[in-house]
């Protein structure tokens, strides 16, 4: 009995891993992509990345304006997220399965995060500049939006998870509800919710430089700027003050979540 | 009057699956009862039904002159702050601090800002310090409950339903998960709490013995039927078996020797 079971189990493993091989062959014999020529093509890539992505004395000269709508966008993704935040922590708490008030309101907020979330930011980002225009308030929408899905969906989890059992203890007690969200609800599952924020605050640092390439906005709009102006010394310059900010941020909210958990 | 009158209880939880089948006893102040069963007789509903965590079916709860069942919310939320209730997998909240979690039972007396707020009265601190010393565990009273072993959160979570200042406790399982050292500690705790402050206790227990022990009366339920009710010292090797749905003790003799 069991032999044939871990007989099966194998030849379904078998079966899988020739299946996804068959697939890649096929994807790549579709799309003309080849492997061998790719790879060829790497070290001249490589090369060009080397010779014209060099930071030079003129493009350090633009540094203050770099820096400047770098913080801009690392402000405006901190505020994005930060007040996504707010708002979903209302919208996860009117969805989750623990302290849904009723059904309606359960399924209103549910409809709103999956809808802000399964639309991509690119999406966001190319919607709402037709209809704001471009200026900063279409870079942070685009960002809010996305956030708004992903975090309602993140803390609906965590509420779920966390609090099943002391929620019934104060509901027991006689707890009204905004006493049992706020006592036993948003304490136990504060550190998780931050750390996703601060999660949020990463990502939507990174992908504040697209959506200010598409809605013509911070330190985005200036790598697109000087990218179709071939001045890739400034690109260059560009890339490494975002990957640092990034890393920074990184290291921040690691120092954070490593205090409150 | 009984503290406690259920008449003729019935709950399903999918329909024509009754969890619990025309349950009726009443219960009077002081006493400790007993609900004894296999798992899935229907304990837990049937306490839940009490306070009405789970919604009564058919059939009513009186509690204290209430008709548990008709309560608006603002009726509801007085009839549990009357009612303590102590859970097997203690259910504080981990990561707030003791005294803070026995200080959740005064909620029902207070208005949602108070409660959000978390302004509580110096009377109401003492009686939290007061309680935890009675139970032993004053000395974590600002150590966070998830540093606390499963006997000390029980406690912790007894200190605060009886912060609550309850007629009745209702324990459901208050022992399921502790070793038998800290099991015989909470049993001990919950007699005194019956005997010295007069409050009645309701606990489902899954060891027959502890039950004999330390209830004045057993209360044993059976595919949500109660089989037996009455002192506990009537409940002979014959009604337990009965209960858990075992053979006669001989017969099992017999088989083991076989």
């Amino acid at each position: 009995m069991n032999e044939t079971v871990l007989k099966k189990r194998k030849f379904q493993m078998t079966m899988l891993f020739l299946g996804v091989i068959v697939l890649t062959y096929l994807s790549a014999w579709i799309t003309d992509y080849g492997f061998v020529s790719s790879l060829e093509a790497v070290p001249g890539a490589m090369a060009w990345i080397f010779s014209n992505l060099l930071v030079d004395g003129e493009a350090l000269g633009k540094l203050p304006a770099i820096m400047e709508k770098l913080i801009e966008t690392v402000f405006m993704s901190i505020a994005a997220t930060t007040i996504a935040a707010v708002l979903s922590l209302f919208l996860a708490i009117m969805g989750s399965k623990t302290t849904m008030v009723n059904r309606a309101l359960g399924a209103v907020s549910r409809f709103v995060a999956s809808l802000s979330r399964n639309i991509p930011v690119v999406a966001w980002s190319l919607i709402l500049l037709l209809s704001f225009g471009q200026n900063s308030v279409t870079g942070f929408l685009a960002l809010f939006v996305g956030t708004l899905g992903f975090l309602t969906r993140a803390f609906m989890e965590t509420i779920d998870e966390a609090s099943l059992g002391s929620v019934e203890a104060l509901r027991a007690t006689g707890a009204t509800y905004w006493q049992i969200v706020s006592k036993a609800v948003v304490p136990q599952g504060l550190p998780q919710m931050v750390s996703w924020v601060l999660f949020m605050i990463e990502t939507n640092i990174r992908s504040a430089t697209l959506v200010g390439i598409l809605t013509g906005t911070g330190i985005g709009y200036m790598f697109d700027m000087y990218y179709k102006t071939m001045n890739y010394e400034v690109v260059a310059l560009i890339t490494i003050t975002i990957v640092l900010a990034v890393i920074l941020i990184e290291l921040l909210s690691t120092r954070i979540r490593k205090v409150i958990l | 009057m009984p503290l406690l009158e259920v008449n003729g209880l019935t709950k399903s939880y999918q329909p024509g699956n009754p969890i619990l089948k025309d349950v009726t006893f009443s219960v009077e102040a002081g006493e400790f009862v007993a609900v004894i069963g296999p798992s899935g007789a229907g304990k837990s509903t049937m306490l839940r039904c009490l306070n009405r965590m789970v919604d009564i079916g058919e059939g009513q709860v009186f509690f204290d002159g209430n008709d548990v069942g008709a309560q608006n919310k603002k009726g509801l939320r007085e009839v549990r702050t009357n009612i303590g209730m102590v859970f097997q997998h203690y259910n504080l909240v981990p990561r707030l601090t003791v005294i803070e979690n026995v200080l959740h039972g005064r909620f029902g007396y207070k208005s949602t800002l108070q409660g959000v707020l978390g302004l509580f009265t110096e009377a109401e601190k003492r009686k939290a310090f007061e309680l935890l010393e009675k139970l032993g565990i004053a000395e974590h009273a600002y150590k966070r409950c998830d540093q606390l072993s499963g006997g000390q959160q029980q406690r912790v979570g007894i200190c605060r339903a009886l912060i609550q200042d309850p007629k009745i406790i209702l324990c459901d399982e208050p022992i399921a998960s502790l070793d038998p050292n800290s099991s015989k500690v909470i049993m001990d705790h919950l007699k005194s709490i019956s005997i010295e402050f007069g409050i009645t206790c309701i606990v489902n227990l899954h060891q027959v013995d502890v039950a004999k022990d330390y209830a004045n009366r057993i209360i044993g339920l059976k595919k949500g039927e109660v089989v037996f009710d009455g002192p506990s010292p009537l409940l002979n090797q014959r009604f337990t078996d009965e209960i858990y749905g075992m053979k006669t003790a001989v017969e099992t003799r017999e088989l083991i020797t076989v």
